[in-house]
C-alpha cells in the first residue's frame, strides 16, 4: 500500500502527456488487422452486387445494387452440388478414419520403450516419413496403380495417417497421469480398454482439435482432386472451384449456359463462389480459433 | 499393441514406402502400362542428366530458393515484430480482437485466396490499382510482370501466415514472468529495453526453434499457392521445383524426367529437414518424438 500511495503523484504527472506510442502501435495493429480481412469483405461486396456495377467498378467494401443473382446461377448448377456432396464425403470420411486411425497409432508410441520394446523403431518408421518422401510422381502412380483413380479413396487414404498429429497426439497421451492406466491395470483391463476408457475419454481437447485439424484439411484440400479425379464430376469442391475460379475453364459448357454467363457478369459469379468456398472455414471460426491456439501450443511450444 | 499398430502402418507403408521405392523410376525409361515393379529398361543417369542440362532447370532452382528464403525471413521477422508490439497493447478486448483477425487468412485455402488476389490485383479492375491510380501511379500487373509476381508471391504468403506465427509467439510470451516487467520498470527501463531485453528473450526459443525448421523447408516455395496465381508470362520468375514437376510429369507425362527432378528435391530436402531437426534438438532441445 505505501509503495502505491508514494508513487501516485508520479504517475499522475505521467498521465498528462498522450501516450503517443500506445496511439500509433493501436492504429496501426488495427489496421493491419483490417487490412487481413479487407480483401475478402471486397469479395462479398461484388458477390452481392449487380454485374453492372462491380463491371463498372463501383463496388468497394458494401454490395451496390443488391441481388442474389450470381448465388440463384451457381445454386442452379450441377456441378456445384456435385462437388459440394464429395467435399462433404470426403470430410465424413476422412475425418473420423484419421482419428481412429492416429489414436491406435499414437498410444503404443507414447509408451516408454521398457514397456513397449519396439517402440524405437515404429516410431522411426513413422518419422522417417517426415524426413524423406517420394514426391509426386511416385504418390500418383502408386494411388493409380491401387486403382484408386476417380474415387472417393483416392482423396481419403494417402493422409489418413498424418504424422504430425500422431506427434501431438502422442505428447498429449504421455501428459496423462501414469497412476491411472497402473490403477486400471490392476483392475485387469487390458491395453485396448484401457485405451478407449482412459485416454479417449481424457484427452477430448486433443482429439478435438485435431478433428478441427482434419476437417479443415481435407476441405482445403483441391490438389489431390485435381490430380486423382479424371472426371471433373468427381471433383471435390475446391477443385472445382479451382477450375472455374483459377483456371476459367469455360470449355465444359453448353452455348445457352455461356449465354446466361454473360448476363451475370464472370467477376460477381467468382466472387460468389470464392465466398462459399470459405464460408464453412468462416462459420467454423469460433471453434477453429479457440481450439486452435490450443493446438499450437500443444505441438510447437513444448520445450 | 503391436495389433494397434497395424493399421496405421499398413497406410504409412503403402502410402508413403511405396512411393519411395517408386523413386526408381528416376532412373528408368518409364513405361506406365508396365507397372510400377514392372520390368522397365534401366538407363542410369540420363534423366537427370537431361534436367540438369535444361537451362529452365536453373532458373527453377533459382527461383525456388530465391522465393523461398525471401518467405522465410519475412515469415520469421513480421510475426515477432506483430508479437511484440500486440503485447505492449493494455486494452484485452483490442489484443483479442486483433489476435483472432489476424489468422482468419491462415485457414482458407489458396484457391480461395488465389481467387481473391486475381480479382484484387487486376490491373485493369482491381481494386489495389484503382488505390495505385488513384495516387496518381501507372497501375501494377502484379500477377503478370516478373518484377512484381515474386513480391508478390512473398506478401501474400505473408498476409496468410503471419498471424499464425504471431499467436506461437503470444504464447510463447505468456510464459514470462509480470515481475520481470515491473522490476524493469523500477529501475527506470524504457519501452523499447524491455522489449529488447525481456520479450525477445522470452521468445528465444521459439525464434530458434522456427527459425531451423523452416530452414528443411528451404525447398519448398509454396505449390498450392505458385500453382494458382502462376501463368506461363511469369514462369520465368515465378516457377518453382514442385510446379515444375507437375508440368513435365503430370502434363507431359515424362515420368522419368519428373520423378528424376522429385528424388533431386527429395535427398536435398532429406539432408536439409535432418540437419534442421537436429539443430532444434540441440539449440533448442526440441523433440519430436
Amino acid at each position: 500500500m505505501k509503495v502505491e500511495t508514494a508513487s501516485e503523484p508520479v504517475t499522475s504527472r505521467r498521465r498528462k502527456p498522450v501516450d503517443w506510442f500506445a496511439i500509433v502501435n493501436t492504429t496501426f495493429l488495427i489496421a493491419a488487422a483490417v487490412l487481413c480481412v479487407l480483401p475478402l469483405v471486397h469479395i462479398i461486396a461484388l458477390s452481392f452486387s449487380s454485374s453492372a456495377a462491380a463491371s463498372a467498378g463501383y463496388v468497394k467494401f458494401w454490395p451496390v445494387e443488391f441481388t442474389l443473382s450470381s448465388y440463384e446461377y451457381t445454386a442452379s448448377r450441377d456441378e456445384f452440388w456435385r462437388s459440394l456432396w464429395v467435399s462433404v464425403q470426403r470430410v465424413a470420411i476422412g475425418t473420423p478414419l484419421t482419428l481412429l486411425l492416429i489414436t491406435l497409432v499414437s498410444y503404443p508410441l507414447s509408451k516408454e520403450s521398457h514397456v513397449f520394446r519396439l517402440r524405437l523403431v515404429y516410431a522411426w518408421i513413422f518419422f522417417l516419413t517426415l524426413l524423406f518422401n517420394g514426391g509426386l510422381i511416385p504418390t500418383y502412380i502408386t494411388v493409380k496403380e491401387l486403382g484408386l483413380l476417380d474415387s472417393i479413396w483416392a482423396l481419403v487414404l494417402p493422409n489418413a495417417v498424418p504424422v504430425f498429429s500422431v506427434v501431438l497426439l502422442l505428447n498429449f497421451f504421455r501428459e496423462v497421469p501414469k497412476e491411472l492406466e497402473e490403477a486400471a491395470f490392476m483392475d485387469g483391463a487390458s491395453y485396448w480398454t484401457t485405451l478407449w476408457k482412459i485416454y479417449v475419454p481424457i484427452s477430448k481437447p486433443a482429439l478435438a482439435t485435431l478433428a478441427l485439424f482434419s476437417m479443415v484439411e481435407h476441405w482445403n484440400q483441391w490438389f489431390d482432386g485435381l490430380i486423382f479425379m479424371g472426371s471433373p464430376s468427381n471433383y471435390p469442391l475446391q477443385s472445382y472451384l479451382q477450375t472455374i475460379v483459377i483456371q476459367q475453364n469455360l470449355a465444359n459448357l453448353t452455348r445457352e449456359e455461356l449465354l446466361s454467363l454473360a448476363e451475370i457478369s464472370d467477376r460477381t459469379l467468382k466472387s460468389s463462389q470464392i465466398f462459399l468456398g470459405s464460408l464453412p472455414i468462416i462459420l467454423a471460426y469460433p471453434f477453429l480459433q479457440k481450439y486452435f491456439v490450443k493446438g499450437i501450443v500443444l505441438g510447437s511450444v513444448k520445450g | 499393441m503391436h495389433l494397434m499398430l497395424l493399421p496405421g502402418l499398413i497406410f504409412i507403408i503403402i502410402f508413403a514406402y511405396i512411393p519411395m521405392s517408386g523413386l526408381t523410376i528416376a532412373f528408368q525409361k518409364f513405361i506406365p502400362a508396365k507397372g510400377l515393379f514392372g520390368d522397365q529398361t534401366w538407363i542410369g543417369l540420363d534423366n537427370f542428366r537431361y534436367v540438369f542440362e535444361l537451362p529452365s532447370f536453373t532458373q527453377v532452382v533459382w527461383n525456388t530458393l530465391y522465393i523461398s528464403s525471401l518467405k522465410l525471413i519475412l515469415g520469421l521477422v513480421v510475426p515477432i515484430v506483430f508479437a511484440i508490439l500486440l503485447n505492449e497493447l493494455r486494452n484485452q478486448l483490442v489484443k483479442r480482437s486483433i489476435q483472432t483477425t489476424i489468422y482468419l487468412p491462415y485457414f482458407l485455402s489458396w484457391v480461395v485466396l488465389g481467387g481473391i488476389l486475381i480479382d484484387i490485383l487486376s490491373p485493369s479492375r482491381g481494386i489495389l490499382n484503382e488505390f495505385i491510380m488513384m495516387l496518381g501511379f501507372e497501375p501494377v500487373f502484379f500477377l503478370g510482370d516478373n518484377k512484381w509476381f515474386p513480391v508478390t508471391l512473398v506478401l501474400s504468403d505473408v498476409w496468410k501466415t503471419f498471424g499464425y506465427g504471431t499467436i506461437i509467439y503470444l504464447a510463447a510470451l505468456t510464459g514470462i514472468d509480470p515481475g520481470q516487467y515491473e522490476a524493469a520498470t523500477i529501475d527506470g527501463a524504457n519501452r523499447w529495453q524491455k522489449a529488447w531485453h525481456i520479450t525477445i528473450p522470452g521468445m528465444r526459443m521459439v525464434i530458434v526453434l522456427l527459425a531451423v525448421l523452416s530452414l528443411g523447408q528451404l525447398l519448398n516455395a509454396g505449390f498450392d499457392q505458385v500453382f494458382n496465381l502462376y501463368s506461363p508470362q511469369v514462369y520465368q520468375s515465378g516457377d518453382i521445383v514442385d510446379t515444375f514437376v507437375y508440368r513435365i510429369g503430370l502434363l507431359d507425362a515424362q515420368y522419368g524426367v519428373a520423378t528424376a527432378v522429385g528424388f533431386f528435391k527429395s535427398v536435398v530436402s532429406f539432408i536439409l529437414i535432418s540437419v534442421s531437426y537436429f539443430c532444434a534438438y540441440r539449440f533448442a532441445k526440441y523433440r519430436i518424438f
